[in-house]
């Protein structure tokens, strides 16, 4: 691992420049919700911090969040800061197969135990745990022997973080979240379905150089999931001016209008996807036209359907409504007839008297 | 894992919603057909006059104030029309609430923006705490007033403080303030049949009641 070259000679090796390379810090810093004096520590550290052993376990998942930080737009600095780390474990990443990739996870295991950094995609199977097994053993058992060494937990994506696609109803496998199983260690969340690569590689760098960054209440580092996509989304002055596109191809969408009521979750998801990003800085999901589904949230996928506004209803209300209009009927008939009959019973029940009656009873 | 706060919106819109407007449709309309099964007495003695005409012509006339009571009782009558306007502005014409109307009837119109939005959910509940100085500090108002009537001041305003704070993140999470806000729409829903909330629907069969007495002119048989 130490034979590994550092990360200034990566760059040369890639034809970045040191200038680069200090822009990068300094946008990373910034991305860190850092302060500016702080851009020197980071290429400081990122320089020089010792190359942290890496382990990369995938389990329930679809590789998106590799070929998110891979293949997004290579070669960049993400890429190499991601290769800085001593990625001495990954399914897909390494050339090793069966047997000798198995050996490779024990040996970095056992060479780093209580200092190697677990990097974890995908979910874990608990309904029966031979839904999902490498190499033999179950995804169960192989996270449970690796966290118990591991420094710190990073769950890449919203299935490791949350249980993601895999969790969703029926969720068939009992697909689990790594928080759910591990409980002794510290974990950070970078959820998504993927993750933003610089996200991924943010909180690498974050560890790399100060250790665990800043969490919210679901383990989020608090730089990268602070704010709603809606609070910094580019449509917001259309939804503060009432200016909505109600179908995919509607004069509201062509004009760029706000995607709230096409089921845009922006409000409740927490992501800087509206700032920093896809594909070098490109676009994101609702600048290229399609509402955000709220993948950096837990059970994303159950959360009322993709195209239903926030303030629409998620549940099938209409039969209950029409039950309790039919009841309402019946009840309110009841009610009126019982008064009806309360009435007559007392008209029945009236005496007559007249003047004279009156003076005799006085 | 789970958010607790999106948890709570998710009931909110799920369970919450469905129970909120089965007590709603199911209240209002147990109410209305006591009201209308209840039925009023054959009328043996024609009379002149059309009370059908008076009484539909009063259900319009009586939201125009009698000459002298604006002036009798100004906070009453403009706090009254001012927060029902606004109220209205607020509740009719926010984008997010035209896509709930519209998921649930189907019908829709064009959105007002943030301003005028905002705008009229604070003069909405400036006009509700002068109306509440005015019962509180009137002794005729104060001594009528009843526990019914402050609960549904607070359930009527309640969702105004909710929702404005919701959408400009003024305090908590912006998620338990969306919860919030539609748990307080639904709480507003559950009362409405069985408190003096149902005078939004029940003003049309008093008004015309009432007007269709005044433009009956014979002996009551």
């Amino acid at each position: 691992m130490t034979d590994k070259p550092m990360l200034p000679d990566l760059m040369r090796a890639h034809g970045i420049s040191r200038r680069g390379f200090l822009k990068y810090c300094a946008s990373l810093t910034s991305l860190m919700a850092l302060s500016p004096a702080m851009m020197p520590k980071v290429a400081y550290a990122l320089e020089n911090a010792p190359r942290p052993s890496v382990i990369w376990l995938s389990f329930q998942e679809c590789t998106g969040c590799t070929e998110s930080l891979t293949r997004s737009h290579a070669p960049t600095i993400e890429d190499l800061i991601f290769n800085a780390v001593s990625l001495d474990y990954h399914h897909t990443l390494q050339a090793a197969s069966g047997h000798q990739a198995e050996a490779a996870r024990t040996e970095a295991m056992q060479a780093n135990y209580g200092k190697y950094l677990l990097v974890v995609d995908g979910s874990i199977p608990i309904g029966d745990e031979g839904y999902s097994c490498i190499a033999g053993v179950s995804n169960l058992q192989m996270l449970k022997e690796t966290a118990a060494g591991a420094a710190a937990i990073v769950a890449v994506g919203t299935c490791a973080a949350y249980g993601g696609i895999p969790h969703a109803n029926p969720n068939p496998t009992g697909a689990v979240s790594v928080s759910d199983i591990i409980k002794d260690k510290p974990i950070i969340n970078v959820p998504g379905c993927p993750p933003i690569p610089v996200v991924m590689t943010g909180v690498l760098a974050h560890f790399l150089t100060f250790g665990i960054p800043e969490l919210d209440v679901l383990n989020r580092p608090k730089a990268f999931y602070g704010e709603t996509i809606h609070d910094r989304c580019y449509r917001r002055p259309f939804y503060d001016k009432g200016l909505f596109a109600e179908g995919f191809d509607d004069e509201g969408a062509r004009e760029g209008w706000c995607l709230y009521k096409m089921g845009c979750k922006g409000p409740t998801t927490r992501s800087v996807c509206a700032t920093v990003k896809w594909n070098d800085g490109t676009s994101f999901p609702i600048q290229s036209g399609h509402p955000c589904l709220g993948c950096t949230e837990p059970n994303f996928w159950d959360n009322g359907g993709f195209y239903k506004p926030l303030s629409v209803p998620a549940g099938d209300y209409r039969k209950a409504a029409l039950e309790a209009i039919a009841v309402g009927v019946v009840a309110g008939a009841a009610g009126a007839g019982l008064a009806r009959a309360n009435k007559s019973r007392a008209a029945k029940a009236h005496e007559k008297v007249d003047a004279h009656d009156l003076e005799r009873k006085s | 894992m789970n958010d607790p706060y999106f948890d709570l919106l998710m009931w909110a819109r799920g369970p919450g919603f469905t129970i909120a407007l089965v007590v709603l449709a199911g209240g209002i309309i147990l109410r209305l057909t006591e009201i209308l099964f209840l039925g009023r007495k054959t009328d043996l003695a024609p009379a002149k006059g059309n009370a059908v005409v008076a009484g539909l012509k009063t259900i319009f006339t009586r939201s125009v104030p009698r000459e002298g009571l604006v002036k009798f009782s100004p906070v009453t009558y403009i706090g009254g029309y001012v927060f029902h306007i606004a109220f209205f502005i607020a509740f009719l014409l926010f984008g997010p609430h035209i896509a709930l109307i519209k998921s649930v009837i189907g019908l829709s119109w064009p959105d007002a923006g943030r301003v005028i939005i905002e705008s009229a959910a604070v003069i909405a509940l400036v006009a509700m705490l002068a109306l509440l100085y005015s019962r509180i500090t009137d002794p005729v108002r104060r001594s009528i007033s009843g526990f019914q009537d402050y609960l549904v001041w607070v359930l009527t305003v309640l969702p105004l403080i909710t929702g404005y704070i919701a959408v400009n993140k003024l305090i908590g999470d912006g998620t338990l303030m969306m919860a919030l806000h539609i748990l307080s729409a639904e709480m507003l829903m559950i009362a409405f049949p069985f408190t003096k909330l149902m005078h939004a629907v029940t003003f049309i069969t008093s008004r015309y009641y009432n007007g269709a007495i005044q433009g009956r002119k014979g002996a009551e048989s």
